[in-house]
């Protein structure tokens, strides 16, 4: 495997009001590295979604973004309560976000879908009752 | 036109202009933060009543021009610091988003 940068963190799932630190700071790390401003804008916005998604759902997780030379990957992991359908979780607007959660902005339906929007290359590893490993990558070009 | 000068030819108030020189360009209006993730544009004016925190991530990440907050909604201290912090410009308007849209839309 080829040299590459990784930036790790740990993802708090206490505060949800102030979740999304990790990918904004990764946005920063990223700009720092001189790296085209539309591949930051989807690693740094498909994090998000996953990083307030193990908020909401996971109690938390750790979050690695490894970048590599042709490539940047995005690994989001809790273990949390897992997805029982991932099918039905990708489809635009299906979500089992709480009230509290819908106030605040979220709970959209949007999470998944704006993942998979943003990047090349998604893969949801989930296990009821065991938890959620989501892979992403944003190639260079 | 840049941020600044939309602030001034439209007497917005100035919440936070850390980065005025940023250029406008098109509008997305929204509340939730996935749908403006996932449709407003990089330089877009982003028009909002949602007044957490999650705002000034949403609009750092999606790299809007600025937002304007509609309806006279403010934000607390800790949110406009975070902002600043951040390098996103903030405006507020008394008016509607439908009105606020209405007057700048020439200018998008």
């Amino acid at each position: 495997m080829s040299e590459f940068v990784n930036f790790h963190f740990d993802v708090d799932g206490d505060n949800f009001v102030s979740a999304g630190q990790a990918s904004v700071k990764v946005k920063k790390n990223l700009r720092e590295m001189g790296l085209d401003p539309d591949i930051i804008r989807r690693v740094s916005i498909a994090m998000y979604e996953g990083e307030i998604n193990m908020v909401i759902h996971a109690g938390g997780g750790v979050a690695d973004v490894n970048v590599y030379k042709d490539y940047i990957e995005i690994i989001l992991d809790d273990h949390g309560p897992g997805i029982p359908n991932v099918e039905l979780a990708m489809q635009e607007g299906y979500s089992t976000a709480s009230d509290h959660v819908r106030s605040l902005g979220f709970g959209a339906g949007m999470g998944l879908s704006n993942m998979k929007r943003y990047t090349d290359d998604m893969q949801i590893d989930s296990t009821v009752g065991v938890g959620t490993k989501i892979t992403m990558r944003v190639n260079m070009e | 036109m840049t941020v600044n000068q939309l602030a001034t030819k439209y007497a917005f108030s100035v919440v936070t202009m850390p980065e005025g020189e940023k250029i406008v360009s098109g509008c997305y209006v929204g509340d939730l933060l996935s749908w403006v993730m996932g449709r407003a544009k990089a330089g877009n004016v982003w028009v909002t009543i949602m007044s957490n925190l999650n705002v000034v991530a949403v609009a750092s990440l999606v790299d809007v021009s600025c937002v304007i907050l509609a309806e006279g909604v403010t934000l607390d201290k800790e949110i406009v610091d975070m902002a600043v912090e951040k390098g996103v410009n903030i405006l507020s308007s008394s008016k509607t988003a439908f009105e606020t849209l209405k007057d700048i839309a020439s200018e998008l």
